[in-house]
């Protein structure tokens, strides 16, 4: 009785210290050798970015010339205003514009240059004066009585980042130095909402996180035009020939791009890195046949065969092989003799004066005709393409397609063309805000969804260097929404094409894509050998301690009642 | 080296240019009228900066077969060295001009082949390529990390020719004498070269239309419009390339351009698209004829081998054409008839060009070149085995040497040891030799030597190697075809009776000055010998799941009984009594009697 006894307790022991081995090592060993990498990521940051809260600042300094203000009123003018303006966009997106205005008075030099005869010339000279910083703007509130501005004229919009505004008669009648501020301050604001960033611009730079409503066809194909932003732009010229029999093409692009282009892109610098290139095609034919209409003497191209005329040409364009930039694309397609003059009608049947059509976030289309060279004997005939003709076209097509919109005009409103530059200083800065916001946006929307991909998908491998580059993310969108409330717009925008570069890394690391398929089916087929033949016996020798163990405890109550 | 590169002294090279003159002034017999007219046209078409020529080389081959040779050239006047970046584009395609100046290439060979050039029957050829892809590329010596370049620049050749190069420093390697620059430019430090092969690339329709997509005419117009695909791989042979070097503009060499040579060079097996009778045409062949020369091109010729038939005994060739060329190709005199497609005389009356041969004679006779290569794989089991290369040289009396490369997998362990040249029964002991040996999973072996092969003669190379055994990811799909070794390269001069001229003038052919030779009594080839297929041990795919069947089934096993050992409680058990004792306690307990 006393061996089968210790025999029992013996076995008893054996079974618990094997389950203790397999329990204390086996299972920590199993889940160490077969657990995947997986690099801490700042999680708590990462669901802090899916709340978005921008704060956009603008500096703005209101100029009082002479004879604006009384000598009192010029006393108390060292007034500085802060404006907070909020919208939520959604529930996780909200934006505050910040306008920080300064008001003070002319000095004696910008009054000098406010007394030149045109406006043209007091702008030049009061960007000689001073250079106000990216992202900020100098109003100058002149008298009614100037003759800077034309009669119907209120507010002249400079090419840099001034403006001239003339009051009217109701600060006249101001007494007090508030209510001229008062007066003043909702033209000024008319004012910001051409120079500097805008509602509409900058919810629709939000696009990628935002879901916006489609709000009318119009402002919705505006939102689709232009492209997304890129850290690099490759801008394509092509000569379409579609038969060099009858004619052999020349056309100066190097020279155009010099002149026409180049200083465009320079000073576009900040935003992007641009890439210029060009290539003339031969044989290569628009994807539609122009059909002759009488009433136009003319081949014509409607509104509605404009959708096909691009896939068959762009088999022949060659995709960019040597980068991944964003690339656009200017056709300039110049009909055969038997086709040609070759007019694009508009949707009223008429003719568009460009004789271009543009696509959006693709590029632009010009048809150029030449039919007065031809000769009688079919002999082919040397053609010079008109440079500034077609690159005004394209140049027009270029900065739509790139974001820089017109603002519809206002009435009162003057604004000085774009310099030589093709684009004025505060169309650049429109544009750099609302790059940055999109940058900053479609960064956090990267960053949100890998970490909620990498969440929901447990075998994927998380390698230091993508974790690496999800917090330089962080800390680049960090930068990013700090300089934008601080109104440093070319730090800003700096800082948020970081984010977007690192962000897109971590995405796109090919290291994310091992072992994304390793089904459970398969992974059982190799753990049932192993786990069946082990834990069978050892559970049911478990079991059978556990029923021993209860039945004695039972016996004991028995025996105690 | 034997081979140099193109670089020519000044008076050399006014000397060989010279020659050429001579030759072609005394030899082409080229009616005036036709001249002046030509002349004209190339100076208008041509403004000095961009150049497009277009030719095609049709030589009836000795076996009967028809070797037609496409050239396309197009010359750019661009300087990529100076650093300024170019980015216009007009006769050059632009794809390969940006690849050219992001990757900073100096010089581009690629190659894609279907079939094996038979040197035995076919004689040489005029651009030789290995079965597969090959890929050769110097760099420019500004580029410091090569190997990442050399990676990446594949990559986008892939995509640009829907091929498959994936080439990395494993499969590629750095040749010391066998591939120097065929453009100008001094660099002949190796680090900058990098070469590369991939036997088992099958060529299609899907690699021929991007190549067609840089002409400057496409397939529209030219020569190009004989392309289609469904005949061209209906083909003994057909082979698509792309050069890319930088070239002197003129004699003096003031300017530089970059020239761009698409070549395609494809076999027509006679009897196969003739249905028996030996008689071809370009309509046969291509199912196209020829109505215009692309309008881009300063010069748009066919040139048609008459050379065996001088008298018009073998064949007749319509229509007749009065423009005769001789021209030196592959050290032999060769004569041409030429057809200028610019010249709207050669279309006649019908306005296309059909050119038709008719044979008279059928007998077809070998002929032997003089250089020659074979190589095979020797031994048996799979553990070790041997590479044996042959060399042929047939010259009665003239020995010269040749450039061996030999690119072997990393996975063919060579021994070097046991590297053995024989020609005659003698050892051959090679003058020079440059061996770097494989690592595992890093580079693969480059053996190259320059042996010296005596006349008449068959010189054997052989090498043993060891097979190895993978790991069982490194295995590709369908592993037991075989794992292909790529061609060895037999690069050589040899003795030929004519001169050659590297630099391309107007009045040499096209076809005739690509390699350049330096020596006036020899000239360059380049044989590529047969692929290898060596199968290497292959496992039982299944094999890691069964193993772990098996394992676990013993692991169970083993630790089931000693689980019971440990676990059961051994108890003195009483005897069971016997059946007979049993029985007897049956009847026992019926009686009422207590039991035993």
């Amino acid at each position: 009785m006393a061996t089968a006894e210790v025999e029992r307790r013996r076995a008893r022991l054996a079974t618990m210290s094997i389950a203790a081995v397999v329990i204390l090592v086996g299972i920590p060993l199993w889940w160490r050798t077969t657990t995947t990498y997986r690099a801490w990521l700042p999680v708590t940051q990462i669901q802090e970015l899916a709340k978005l809260q921008l704060l956009l600042s603008a500096d703005v300094e209101v100029v009082f010339a002479r004879g604006t203000l009384t000598p009192e009123q010029q006393k108390k003018i060292t007034v500085t205003h802060t404006q907070d303006e909020d919208h939520d966009i959604n529930g996780e997106t909200s934006l505050t514009y910040r306008y920080e205005t300064r008001y003070r008075t002319a000095t004696i030099m910008e009054e000098d240059a406010l007394s030149q005869p045109s406006a043209v010339a007091t702008d030049l000279s009061l960007h000689t004066l001073s250079e106000s910083p990216c992202g900020s703007l100098v109003v100058y509130v002149i008298p009614e009585s100037s003759s800077l501005l034309p009669q119907d004229v209120d507010v002249y919009v400079g090419q840099r980042r001034t403006a001239l505004l003339r009051v009217a008669a109701e600060t006249k009648a101001a007494k007090t130095l508030d209510q001229v501020l008062a007066a003043v301050e909702p033209r000024v604001k008319e004012v910001l909402q051409v120079m500097s960033f805008s509602h509409h611009d900058i919810t629709a730079a939000l696009g990628d996180r935002v879901r916006l409503s489609p709000g009318s066809p119009q402002r919705k194909a505006d939102s689709m035009r232009s492209f997304k932003s890129s850290p690099g732009y490759e801008i394509t010229f092509s000569l379409l020939n579609p038969d060099p029999k009858w004619h052999r093409l020349h056309w100066d692009i190097e020279g155009a791009v010099r002149t026409y282009v180049q200083p465009l892109l320079s000073k576009l610098s900040p935003v992007a890195n641009f890439s210029v290139d060009s290539q003339m095609l031969h044989y290569t034919m628009l994807g539609v046949n122009a059909q002759f209409d009488a009433s136009h003497d003319a081949y014509t191209l409607s509104v509605e065969s404009l959708a096909h005329v691009i896939n068959p040409v762009e088999a022949r364009l060659g995709s960019n092989a040597a980068s991944s930039n964003a690339l656009l694309n200017f056709l300039l397609y110049v009909p055969d003799p038997q086709h040609s003059p070759l007019r694009i009608l508009d949707h009223q049947k008429r003719q568009v004066a460009s004789n271009a059509f543009h696509s959006p976030r693709w590029g632009g289309i010009m048809v150029y005709n030449v039919n007065g060279f031809y000769e009688a004997n079919g002999e082919a005939v040397d053609v010079n393409i008109n440079m500034a003709e077609v690159m005004g076209v394209f140049l027009a097509q270029l900065r739509l397609l790139l974001g820089v919109h017109p603002s519809a005009p206002r009435a009162g409103f003057l604004v000085a063309p774009p310099g030589s530059s093709g684009l004025s200083d505060w169309e650049l800065d429109r544009l750099m805000w609302s790059r940055s916001v999109e940058n900053v946006a479609t960064a956090t929307t990267t960053i949100t969804s890998l970490a909620q991909l990498l969440d929901q998908i447990d075998n994927i491998v998380i390698n230091d260097n993508i974790a690496q580059q999800v917090s330089s993310a962080i800390a680049s969108l960090q930068l990013a929404t700090a300089e934008l409330e601080s109104g440093n717009l070319a730090f800003a925008l700096q800082y948020s094409k970081e984010a977007i570069l690192a962000s897109e890394r971590a995405f796109f690391d090919p290291s994310l894509l091992h072992l994304l398929y390793f089904p459970n089916d398969q992974k059982f087929a190799i753990y049932i050998p192993l786990f069946v033949p082990i834990c069978v016996p050892l559970v049911l020798a478990l079991l059978q301690i556990m029923s021993e163990v209860h039945q004695r405890r039972r016996d004991k109550q028995a025996k105690k009642d | 080296m034997i081979v140099t590169p193109p670089r020519l002294s000044h008076t050399k090279k006014k000397m060989v240019l010279h020659r050429c003159g001579v030759t072609v002034a005394l030899l082409v017999l080229i009616s005036l009228s036709v001249i002046v007219v030509a002349s004209r046209q190339e100076s208008t078409l041509n403004n000095g900066r961009h150049d497009f020529q277009e030719e095609l080389v049709i030589s009836p081959l000795q076996s009967g077969d028809i070797y037609a040779s496409f050239q396309f050239r197009t010359l750019w006047e661009a300087d990529f060295f100076g650093g300024n970046k170019v980015s216009h584009y007009r006769l050059f395609p632009k794809s390969l001009g940006q690849v050219i100046s992001k990757f900073s290439v100096r010089e581009l060979h690629i190659s894609l082949t279907q079939g094996y050039w038979r040197t035995m029957q076919w004689g040489q050829p005029y651009q030789p390529s290995p079965p597969g892809a090959e890929l050769w590329v110097w760099f420019q010596d500004s580029v410091t990390d090569v190997d990442g370049t050399w990676s990446e620049l594949t990559n986008v050749l892939s995509g640009i020719f829907c091929a498959s190069l994936n080439f990395d420093s494993i499969n590629s390697i750095q040749p010391s004498a066998s591939f120097k620059p065929l453009g100008i430019g001094n660099v002949t430090d190796h680090r900058f070269l990098r070469y590369a092969t991939l036997p088992r690339e099958t060529v299609c329709t899907e690699n021929l239309t991007p190549w067609k997509k840089l002409l400057p005419c496409g397939s529209k117009a030219g020569l190009a419009v004989l392309l289609k695909s469904e005949k061209l791989f209906h083909s003994s042979f057909h082979s698509q390339a792309v050069h890319i070097r930088p070239v002197c503009q003129d004699a003096q060499c003031a300017t530089t351009s970059w020239e761009l040579r698409q070549t395609l060079n494809v076999v027509f097996d006679l009897y196969v698209s003739g249905q028996g009778k030996r008689e071809w045409s370009l309509f046969k062949m291509f199912s196209r004829t020829l109505t215009e020369a692309c309008p881009l091109a300063s010069s748009s010729k066919i040139y048609v081998d008459v050379s065996d038939n001088s008298e018009g005994e073998d064949f007749v060739l319509s229509p007749a054409t009065p423009l005769l060329r001789q021209a030196v190709v592959l050290g032999d005199r060769r004569t041409f008839s030429v057809y200028d497609l610019t010249q709207k005389s050669t279309f006649g009356t019908t306005s296309s060009l059909n050119l038709l041969i008719r044979w008279k004679s059928s007998d077809a006779h070998m002929l032997r070149p003089l250089l020659h290569a074979e190589r095979y794989v020797a031994g048996y089991r799979l553990q070790s085995g041997e590479i044996h290369t042959l060399m042929y040289n047939n010259h009665p009396y003239r020995s010269f040497p040749v450039l061996l490369l030999d690119l072997v997998p990393w996975y063919l362990r060579l021994y070097i040891h046991t590297l053995s040249v024989t020609s005659k029964g003698k050892t051959n002991r090679p003058s020079y030799i440059h061996y770097e040996p494989s690592k595992d999973r890093v580079k693969p072996h480059t053996l190259e030597m320059l042996v010296q092969l005596p006349p008449n003669s068959v010189t054997e190379v052989t090498v043993h190697f060891d097979r190895i055994l993978l790991k069982w990811t490194e295995y590709p799909p369908d592993p037991n075809h075989g794992f292909y070794v790529g061609s060895s390269v037999v690069s050589s001069l040899v003795p030929s009776i004519v001169a050659m001229d590297t630099n391309a003038t107007h009045e040499c052919p096209l076809f005739n000055s690509f390699f350049p030779s330096k020596e006036e009594t020899s000239y360059f080839v380049r044989l590529y010998t047969e692929p290898l297929l060596v199968n290497l041990p292959t496992p039982d795919f299944s094999m890691p799941y069964n193993v772990i069947c098996l394992t676990c089934t013993v692991v169970a096993v083993g630790y089931g009984s000693l689980f019971n050992l440990l676990t059961r409680n051994f108890q003195i058990g009483e005897p069971r009594p016997g059946v007979a004792k049993r029985i007897a306690n049956v009847i026992r307990k019926m009686r009422g009697v207590p039991p035993l």
